[in-house]
């Protein structure tokens, strides 16, 4: 009995305190608002949002709904994660592996570039490279062209457009070829398994990669072209790029220091996932006649990669999370957006806050799902 | 003598190897050095892209001619093990040494040949290097804020006491150390507080008050950080007890808790503390903006530390629970004795880099309108008589950071390495 009460009580103290709380800031945001004459809803996300943002990926203006706003603003966050995820993991990885390397030079670069860019505030370095670094580079009619295609100047990063036609077709062969490509690999263990011969599954994968696109570009109707950005003078002292694929410096800025940031902690899930392998794997590898690459890749990535995957995960998270950062420099992302120039207009704290609050939480806990499934997938199963 | 070899160095004719590679080695070198810091290029006559390419080849060329294995000289193999042990490890460790030497030159000039630090205004500076004298004429605000300059003896002493009352640990009395826990936990914050509140903050004892929009530079960065790792990990603490309760309730409320915090960035949080939170409280409460950032980042790192102290507790083997429990150890005396003193040693390295991020964090605290070091910057950045020293600005407060930073996370290294037990 006596423990019976002792396993209740705390539970019925702290859930009161928690509905007590909860209650109580209900109640005054309720009183608060009745106060200011706000009434709670979300309908003013159809409202039109009368501001303009001025990097878009999909089409916007002060016409738009403050829906279409939040669109443009989510759209603009997973941009810079997407591009900071890539060139972050490009960088940890080498840098990862520099990190092991026998090369004692080498090493120690690698050393000091995880030190150097870790201990910084990723915010001081967004400044660094928006204020100071960017600030520094020529204006559009200095520029020279690098490459002879891309022009790296004070206004942005401008480069040629890819201009498809048909575009769907193409997609369409990206599918098929990673689809036969599933169904060979699947099909190649099989034969493995029951009769132990081995199929070159890397080459034909390369192939049909190569293959189904080539065919939708030759018989497909797909073609592509290229739009150069052009110098175009608009006042005596102002010029301006047109055409192009314009990327605007605050984009640059904020993928360069999000990537050059995570990439250390990366770089150190890299090092740890390789060094987590004790050495009797690779030599019992290298007994039963496994050659170098084969060590690699049947015995030593798939046992790394087991340690590697869940941290990194989290890496990509943060960089989602703190591509937030954005709204400093003024980078129209999802904060900026909404919760900056949206909520000032239409005052909406709690309403604005928490969707903004929601959509990052979304993204984590989709991302958390993910990973416990793989996780679970990968797990060594003990008998 | 035998016959030599080009491609395949070895042993008998050693000396001939040595003394030629490592002369094209040197010439490599000195070529690159000369062209760095003279500006002096001696294969000026070759063509502009072999003048460009040939210190790598002859380097290359000179570090394949020393790669000989088992040479019996004791540097030069020590040399071929760790720099040089194939052409691809030479091209890499030419390329690194000729960008250190290329980038010593425009390095050092910023820095110190062409930088001033002489005279008091944006003139002053003529070199086309740094210009320090930004910094200097800026450091009182880049560490106090706008905090009164006549008033700035109450953060110093208040800095100075605090920093001398941390350091009682180290008396090395057996009837004081019973009680350093408690200090450290309990008696310390406490002293913080009361000298923040009487004597940064002042409005009684005859004191000026100076409200909290004034304070900022490095002085807010360091209040910040220090009240929030003092917060942050008790309750980071009690949270991941609650998720490892057995009680469902405790552990839910936990689980949804953690999970909340780490799923959203700082910088929504700091909003929320700033234009939501507000809403939530009685029309005629206030709290200062301070506090409100101070509780935000608290909860907000607390969930990070509850991770962290969680995966301790999970390392801990079962029997350590067990072997407590069968002494008729209770919940509170099994973990206050057997198993958070064992999971916090195990999770010493995690713990550094949480409190390392919230560290990291404090610049955030712009969006509420205080500025602390990097704040202050961006203000002095765009003050008209002072445009165009970003770069300084941001190295100077990197420089700082770095250091605050760096001496962290080998602080908590040597503790990790002190506390580490055979098991």
């Amino acid at each position: 009995m006596n423990s019976k009460i002792r396993k209740i009580l705390p539970q019925i103290a702290t859930l009161l305190a928690v509905v007590f709380v909860f209650g109580f800031f209900t109640f005054n945001a309720q009183v608060n608002m009745d106060n200011r004459g706000i009434e709670f809803g979300y309908g003013f996300l159809s409202q039109e949002s009368s501001f303009d943002v001025q990097f878009s990926l999909i089409e916007y203006d002060g016409s738009h709904s403050y829906a279409r706003a939040y669109l443009v603003g989510l759209l603009n966050t997973l941009l810079v994660a997407f591009i900071g995820i890539i060139f972050a993991t490009i960088i940890g990885v080498v840098v990862g592996i520099a990190r092991l390397s026998p090369n004692y030079l080498i090493e120690r670069s690698a050393a000091f570039y995880v030190e150097f860019f870790r201990n910084i505030p990723l915010l001081l370095q967004i400044f660094f490279w928006y204020f100071a670094a960017l600030r520094a580079l020529p204006l559009p009619q200095d520029a020279d062209a690098i490459f002879g295609v891309f022009f790296l100047t004070i206004k942005g990063l401008f480069v040629p457009r890819f201009i498809w036609v048909n575009l769907d077709i193409f997609f369409y062969s990206l599918i098929a070829a990673i689809i036969s490509i599933v169904v060979i690999r699947n099909y190649a263990r099989k034969l493995q398994e029951s009769e132990g011969k081995q199929l070159p599954v890397f080459s034909i994968s390369a192939g049909l990669l190569i293959i189904l696109p080539l065919l939708a570009f030759l018989i497909g109707g797909v073609s592509l072209s290229f739009e150069m950005p052009v110098l175009e003078q608009i006042a005596t002292t102002s010029f301006k790029y047109t055409g192009g694929l314009g990327l605007p410096p605050e984009l640059i800025a904020l993928t360069l220091a999000l990537a050059l940031y995570t990439a250390t902690f990366i770089a150190e899930c890299v090092r740890a996932g390789i060094q987590g392998i004790s050495k009797g794997q690779k030599e019992a590898a290298a007994s039963i006649g496994l050659t170098p690459n084969q060590i690699l890749k049947l015995v030593i990535m798939p046992q790394a990669l087991r340690i590697i995957i869940p941290p990194t995960t989290n890496q990509y998270l943060n960089l989602t999370k703190n591509s937030s950062l954005a709204a400093a420099i003024a980078y129209p992302d999802l904060v900026l957006v909404f919760a900056g120039t949206a909520l000032m207009q239409t005052g909406r704290a709690i309403e604005i806050v928490s969707i903004t609050m929601l959509t990052y939480l979304s993204i984590s806990l989709a991302i958390s799902a993910l990973m416990n499934w793989y996780n679970k997938r990968i797990a060594i199963k003990e008998k | 003598m035998s016959k030599i070899n080009l491609l395949k160095p070895d042993k008998q004719n050693l000396s001939t190897y040595l003394y030629s590679g490592s002369f094209l080695f040197f010439i490599a070198i000195f070529d690159v050095f000369l062209s760095s810091f003279f500006g002096i290029n001696i294969t000026s006559f070759l063509p502009n892209s072999i003048s460009f390419l040939l210190p790598l080849i002859l380097g290359i060329v000179g570090l394949h001619l020393i790669r000989i294995e088992f040479s019996g000289i004791k540097n030069l193999d020590l040399l071929n093990k760790n720099i040089n042990t194939s052409t691809f490890n030479a091209v890499l460790t030419l390329l690194i040494i000729f960008t250190v030497i290329k980038s010593i030159p425009p390095i050092m000039s910023w820095f110190i040949i062409d930088a001033n630090i002489a005279g008091d205004t944006k003139e002053a500076c003529t070199g086309s290097g740094a210009c320090w004298t930004y910094i200097k004429i800026w450091l009182n605000r880049f560490i106090y804020g706008m905090y009164p300059n006549e008033l700035q003896w109450r953060i110093n002493i208040s800095f100075i006491l605090l920093i001398a009352l941390a350091f009682v640990g180290l008396i090395p009395s057996e009837k004081i150390k019973k009680f350093l826990t408690l200090y450290y936990v309990v008696i310390y914050p406490i002293i913080a507080f009361i000298l923040i509140y009487y004597l940064i903050s002042g409005g009684s004892l005859g004191l000026e008050w100076v409200e909290t929009g004034a304070w900022g530079g490095l002085s807010l960065t360091f209040i910040v950080s220090f009240f929030c790792l003092i917060f942050c990990f008790p309750v980071g603490m009690f949270l991941a007890l609650g998720r490892r309760s057995e009680l469902p309730t405790l552990r839910y409320i936990s689980v949804g808790f953690i999970e909340f915090w780490r799923g959203v960035p700082l910088i929504t949080v700091l909003f929320m503390s700033s234009v939501m939170f507000p809403m939530f409280l009685p029309e005629d409460f206030f709290m200062d903006k301070l506090v409100r950032v101070i509780i935000a980042i608290s909860l907000f790192e607390a969930a990070y530390v509850a991770e962290v102290i969680r995966g301790g507790l999970q390392a801990l083997p079962r029997g350590q629970y067990d072997a407590a429990k069968s002494l008729g150890m209770g919940y509170w005396k099994m973990h206050i004795f057997v198993i958070l003193p064992q999971a916090l040693k195990l999770v010493i390295p995690g713990i550094a880099n949480t409190f390392l991020a919230l560290v990291k964090d404090t610049p955030l605290i712009f969006v509420v309108g205080l500025l602390e070091i990097v704040g202050m910057l961006n203000l002095a950045k765009t003050n008209p008589k002072w445009l165009g020293f970003a770069m300084e600005g941001y190295v100077f407060a990197a420089i700082i950071f770095w250091i605050i930073c760096y001496a962290m996370s080998r602080y908590s290294y040597n503790l990790e390495l002190k506390y580490k037990t055979e098991r």
